[in-house]
């Protein structure tokens, strides 16, 4: 607890022995050891600004490219973006507009009383949509709740998703279909799924890699520790993918944390960095750049995508009573759709033709989402009894045909 | 192999070697597991022969076991786990009832768990706190799970091969003070199934219902009762999710009473579930209502108090006493 005081400032007064820590494998990633080097020497400057300077940021709040100097901190990050092309780029903004479009329209489901409750993703899809795209095929995704963006971009049918929110199954995809687990609703737990699937990995040899979401909350949990340890221990195929939104429902980061969650990652051995959450291609190229190094045996990785939680923890919760309107209105002006649109137009990469033929492709998905939902039957009663084990189980079977005598009763005195 | 006679520890290693023999997924978990061969000595042997890569060695944080067996079980692999003692099983607690029981549900049937807990359970040993104890009711009480004991070693080593090869996760409560008593097992044998009571021992004046460490004193309890003339059965149950309550209840319609004996407290114990069920199901053919002997509702005591607090010869005999007393 003496270095707790760290935790105030993001200062860092560890010098060379945080290089050491950082490029655990100095060897075979001399660029990162160096990238770590440099960052320090910014640091010390940026310190008193707080924790934003340290930010990797590719597009700012503007939508200005932020072209970093061939030996700053963040080249080796932006170098997996560099040739990305216009369509890519549009590729990005239509993911983007896509799932903040899903997510309000779940919203509005709820509000109908056609979904139980939704948990919406609105203002981190730059933080989903970036890092999904990162992902190959054969890589394998363990999500919380929240990212529709990350089913989005694993094709996952957004419909799916709805469910367990509507109430009629606890998920029930197959995860195996997109390699995109199922929603895991206690928080970190998968954390550590994730660990051990990309355990697996490395034993089947294969050179896929996995990725494991949670969030500033979550980061609390000792499975997350848990996590971090065991992948790091075996240099398991992992990248921890960190949405710092903020807010852990009523709890801000100050009672998560008292050092920068990304920093964590040094302690166990393994790299982290901060990215901005708002900024999809930053959070594109640093996963590209975790996912890689994972693929190429160099272990796992921490992403801190700082971000912000835009609206309510889910549709049952009320922000009003623990934040301040202005906190939101300060990270709309950062908002990650407006800011990669605001680069589009400015780069000419997109005209009016492609934004107005998103908008209808927008009201189409909408309006898709709404009657799959309204469509959606309520399961069949004897559906308790299904799936309760693979292989069976004696006091299931006995339960079941005890429940279908006393269902058969109404019908018998009815005389149905 | 054959038929060999061996500790029940021993049929256990053996039947794990077997498993990592025959099927290249079957993995060995936990702590102390590999170069020690596990405190019990259960895995001994096992890492030099089947490597690091099969026999793993892991950081001491039983949730993180767990969670990980479950992501390798989401691979396709099938982890044997080891938790090193009973009371050492609650890291993982949330992990087993939250994640690797509800996982095949969860996922509408489409995800299996064939993932293998091992615990060394109950006390006699002397131990210290937390060395002794058998929650073995916490687990059968979450529906995904299943959970057995063997109270000898054919069944050690064929109730382990059973675990393994289910496709459903499974419990398998080892009576650490058995360990060491031997036993025939046929390694070429046609097992029974897994989740089937056996009459250890046939009688007509009263059901003795046990399972794991248990059963070997419902049988010194019953040469006992002989020598008083009176005649007990004795039923292993094996396991303890599903219970078998059909072997139960014909032995129960034949004695017409019961007594259920376990190490784990009486107080909503699996005793008081078998209890229930064994009442509404032979309510007609009772001489005597169904009586449990077991621990109390109090931590496991220290060592020097464990004779008191665990069902022994006497007490056991004093059930019978009270249930033919009726």
């Amino acid at each position: 607890m003496t270095e707790s005081t760290a935790a105030r400032k993001p200062r860092r007064s560890a010098g060379s022995k945080a290089t050491g820590t950082t490029g655990t494998k100095a060897g075979t990633t001399g660029a990162k050891a160096g990238t770590t080097g440099a960052k320090r020497t910014t640091r010390t400057a940026a310190a008193k600004k707080g924790s934003e300077t340290e930010l990797v940021q590719l597009l700012t709040p503007e939508g200005e490219r932020v072209e970093p100097a061939r030996n700053s901190a963040y080249a080796e990050y932006a170098a997996f973006v560099a040739d990305i092309s216009p369509d890519e780029l549009r590729g990005l903004y239509r993911d983007m507009v896509l799932t903040r479009r899903f997510d309000a329209e779940a919203t509005a489901l709820q509000r109908q009383g056609e979904l139980g409750l939704w948990a919406s993703l609105l203002g981190q899809e730059a933080a989903q949509i970036g890092s999904g795209r990162a992902t190959r095929e054969d890589d394998y995704v363990f999500p919380t709740y929240r990212e529709h963006g990350v089913a989005w971009c694993r094709g996952v049918d957004p419909t799916n998703l709805l469910g367990m929110f509507r109430g009629v199954n606890n998920g029930g995809w197959d995860p195996n279909s997109n390699n995109f687990h199922l929603y895991t609703i206690v928080i970190g737990s998968q954390a550590l799924h994730a660990t051990g699937y990309a355990m697996g990995i490395t034993k089947d040899g294969a050179d896929s890699a996995v990725i494991a979401y949670f969030g500033d909350g979550a980061s609390s949990q000792g499975d997350v520790s848990e996590a971090f340890n065991f992948a790091a221990v075996y240099n398991a195929p992992v990248v921890f993918f960190c949405q710092n939104n903020q807010w852990a429902i009523s709890e801000s980061n100050e009672k998560q944390t008292r050092v920068p969650l990304y920093q964590r990652a040094q302690g166990f051995g393994f790299p982290g960095v901060r990215v901005d959450g708002n900024d999809a291609l930053a959070c594109l190229a640093v996963t590209r750049w975790a996912l890689e190094r994972a693929r190429r045996g160099e272990g796992p990785a921490l992403i801190e995508a700082y971000t912000y939680r835009m609206g309510a923890h889910t549709t049952s919760d009320d922000p009003s009573r623990y934040r301040h309107d202005d906190e939101r209105a300060a990270w709309e002006a950062k908002d990650p759709i407006l800011r990669l649109r605001r680069f589009l137009e400015s780069a000419n990469h997109a005209d009016e033709g492609f934004f107005a033929e998103l908008e209808a492709e927008s009201e189409t998905l909408g309006k898709r989402v709404r009657e799959v939902v309204r469509a959606m039957p309520d399961p069949d009663r004897f559906a308790i009894f299904e799936n309760v084990y693979a292989d069976g189980h004696a006091l299931v079977d006995e339960e079941r045909a005890q429940f279908a005598a006393y269902q058969a009763s109404f019908a018998e005195a009815e005389g149905v | 192999m054959a038929t060999e006679k061996m500790a029940l520890a021993k049929a256990i290693n053996e039947s794990l070697r077997r498993a990592l023999d025959s099927d290249p997924k079957v993995l060995i978990m936990g702590e102390d597991v590999g170069k020690l061969g596990g405190v019990f000595r259960v895995t001994d042997g096992l890492q030099k022969d089947f490597g690091e890569d099969r026999v793993i060695d892991t950081p001491l944080a039983e949730s993180g076991i767990v969670g990980t067996a479950i992501g390798l079980a989401l691979r396709g692999y099938r982890p044997v786990v080891e938790i090193q003692f009973d009371g050492f099983v609650f890291p993982a607690y949330d992990q087993i009832v939250t994640q690797l029981a509800k996982m095949h549900a969860r996922s509408l049937g489409k995800v299996k768990m064939p993932v293998v807990i091992r615990i060394p359970y109950g006390g006699g040993i002397g131990a210290v706190e937390h060395h002794s104890e058998s929650p073995e009711a916490l687990f059968a009480h979450v529906a995904g799970l299943k959970v057995v004991s063997p109270s000898n070693s054919a069944d050690a080593y064929w109730m382990m091969q059973q675990a393994i090869q289910s496709d459903d996760p499974v419990i398998y409560f080892e009576p650490k003070r058995r360990y060491w008593d031997k036993g025939e097992v046929d390694s070429e044998a046609i097992p029974g199934p897994l989740h089937i009571a056996r009459v250890v021992r046939e009688g007509s004046d009263l059901t003795l219902a046990a399972y794991g460490p248990m059963v070997k004193l419902c049988q010194e309890v019953a040469d006992a009762a002989a020598e008083e003339g009176r005649s007990l059965e004795v039923v292993d149950l094996r396991s303890i999710s599903p219970v078998d309550f059909d072997t139960i209840q014909a032995s129960v319609e034949k004695t017409r009473r019961l007594v259920v004996v376990h190490e784990a407290p009486v107080f909503l114990g699996s005793g008081a579930e078998i209890a229930a069920r064994i009442t509404e199901r032979c309510f007609y053919h009772l001489e005597a209502p169904v009586l449990r002997v077991g621990g109390y509702h109090a931590p496991y005591p220290p060592a020097r108090l464990e004779e008191e607090y665990l069902p022994d010869l006497d007490r056991v005999l004093d059930a019978v006493d009270r249930s033919l007393a009726y």
